[in-house]
């Protein structure tokens, strides 16, 4: 049974965070604010440079960090991190990468990079995550970062909706399997987030403007906004929340 | 601690979770999920507006929001008044969030459902629903700084929005269109900086509910399909109406946050 909220919500006191790419973007970003809304947070990612960063600025804030290089698709080092900083409350999986390209282009190598990292690593991590959970007894927390693109579909984006829908599959099954044991399963799904990602592939204004103009709010989301969202996903205000996606997408699903 | 104290609601209800100045007008405000929505937005800083057809609730209510520090006026109003309703909001002063909170269900199976059931349904779930939102989005967008300032209307629905259940046909097509015209007033308001959204609870421990589920039979067939294995809570509802109407979720508009345990997700 998920236990109950508790009324001083949206607080993170006394829980230790994992999150994945936290070096960068969207993950640095969950890092940041699950800090300053209490937690003591575990920083991923492949490179340490980034992640000596973003600790330095969750230390500026007054936060909490510890930086461990891993590469997520390296299941023996997960374990061994997992193990590590055990007992852990909150798992973030978010490290993710997109490769746009014409449904007849995308190369078998673009997809085994989309699936391996998107699905295969998340699904693994997900999974040590959890195991470690039941083991130390945590009524924890499990949060993927999805997309808008696990909803819907879009051009040059084949390989990229299939990943994204398979983690919100992944979500539900998990939500629902692990509910009786007291560990809630969500995602979060943003629109395009204004990100060194994104930078990166929206480069001309032309394909930029293109992307604003099919946000109904008429902007990109800013990590920050996605942040807030998985500090209430991950908070007690949130306890009877499980299975479910946090769509935050200026609207772009509901037309 | 201080009645002010109090009222600033947790101990460290984080800044961007909170909306300080914002006037929020809540429907079915007496009691169950109303009434707590009510009490963590006064909490979280909103001045509120209190509307039900029982004086003595509303009443009841704001005393407790003021004990705490916050401010509530009351608002005596049947939401399927339609001129009656459009009358009280369009008075007020201001208006920055309204939820979308009264409603009800009469279940039974789909050959059983009486004209009249069916036309108490619609007309409060669903008439009263969009009229009160109407008038709300009106009222909002008269402030002449409204897309600076941000407006919200949550409405509340159901995992019943989503998923179809025995003896719930009347209830499902009420807020399956509820569901429904959140999306499309989310995607046509945006453009003006207000943004719509509603939350879909499973069964959630009220009067309403309790009144409902009157029999161990139903009670084993509700918790048997939650996967949290209990109810929620009005307090875990009306969290995620304060998330919704927080700066925080400044660009979640069209959606439907859902409070079910894991119900829709099987």
């Amino acid at each position: 049974m998920l236990s109950p909220g508790a009324a001083s919500g949206f607080r993170l006191d006394g829980r230790t965070a994992l999150v994945t790419g936290a070096g960068s973007g969207t993950g640095r970003a969950i890092a940041l604010e699950l800090a300053r809304a209490g937690a003591r947070v575990v920083l991923v990612a492949r490179t340490r440079a980034s992640l000596e960063e973003a600790a330095a600025a969750i230390e500026a804030a007054g936060g909490r960090a510890l930086v461990r290089r891993c590469d997520v698709t390296d299941t023996q080092a997960l374990h061994a991190l997992l193990a590590e900083v055990a007992p852990l409350h909150i798992f973030v999986n978010n490290a993710g990468t997109n490769i746009p390209r014409g449904f007849t282009e995308v190369t078998d190598a673009d997809l085994d990079t989309l699936l391996g990292l998107n699905l295969r690593a998340c699904f693994l991590a997900g999974q040590a995550a959890a195991a470690g959970m039941l083991r130390h007894g945590v009524a924890g927390v499990i949060l993927n970062v999805t997309s808008q693109m696990g909803h819907v579909g879009a051009p040059e984006r084949t390989a990229y909706c299939m990943t994204k829908h398979g983690l919100e599959g992944l979500t539900k099954a998990m939500a629902v399997e692990l509910a009786p044991r007291g560990i809630r399963v969500n995602s979060i799904a943003p629109t395009f987030v204004d990100t060194p990602l994104i930078r990166r592939i929206a480069v001309e204004p032309r394909v930029r403007d293109a992307l604003v103009a099919r946000i109904p709010l008429g902007r990109m989301a800013s990590e920050r906004e996605v942040a807030l969202a998985a500090v209430y996903l991950c908070s007690g205000a949130a306890a009877m929340v499980t299975g479910t996606s946090l769509l935050v997408d200026g609207g772009w699903t509901a037309q | 601690m201080t009645p002010e104290d109090r009222a600033a609601g947790s101990p460290a209800l984080p800044a961007l979770f909170r909306i300080d100045g914002q006037v929020v007008l809540v429907t079915g405000a007496g009691r169950g999920i109303g009434a707590e929505i009510a009490l963590q937005l006064a909490r979280a800083g909103g001045e509120l507006v209190l509307v039900s057809r029982t004086a003595s609730e509303l009443r009841e209510v704001a005393a407790r929001i003021e004990s705490e520090g916050g401010r509530a006026h009351v608002r005596v109003c049947d939401v399927t008044d339609s001129a009656r309703v459009r009358a009280v909001i369009e008075d007020l002063p201001c208006l920055d969030v309204v939820v979308n909170n009264a409603g009800n269900n009469i279940p039974e199976p789909f050959v059983e459902v009486s004209e009249a059931h069916l036309d108490a349904l619609l007309d409060l779930n669903t008439r009263a629903v969009f009229v009160v939102a109407q008038a709300a989005v009106r009222k909002m967008l008269r402030h002449p700084d409204r897309a600076a300032r941000g407006g919200t209307v949550i409405n509340i629905s159901s995992q019943m929005g989503h998923v179809g259940s025995p003896n719930r046909t009347v209830y499902c097509m009420t807020k399956h269109a509820v569901e429904g015209l959140t999306r499309a007033m989310a995607v046509e308001l945006a453009p003006r900086g207000i943004r719509v959204n509603s939350i879909g609870p499973t069964f959630v421990d009220t009067p309403l509910v309790r009144r409902i589920v009157d029999t161990p039979e139903k009670s084993r067939f509700i918790l048997s399909n939650i996967p949290a294995g209990r109810l929620a809570s009005v307090t875990e509802v009306a969290a995620a109406a304060v998330y919704l109407a927080s700066p925080a979720a400044a660009m979640v508009t069209g959606t439907c946050l859902r409070v079910d345990g894991g119900w829709t997700a099987q």
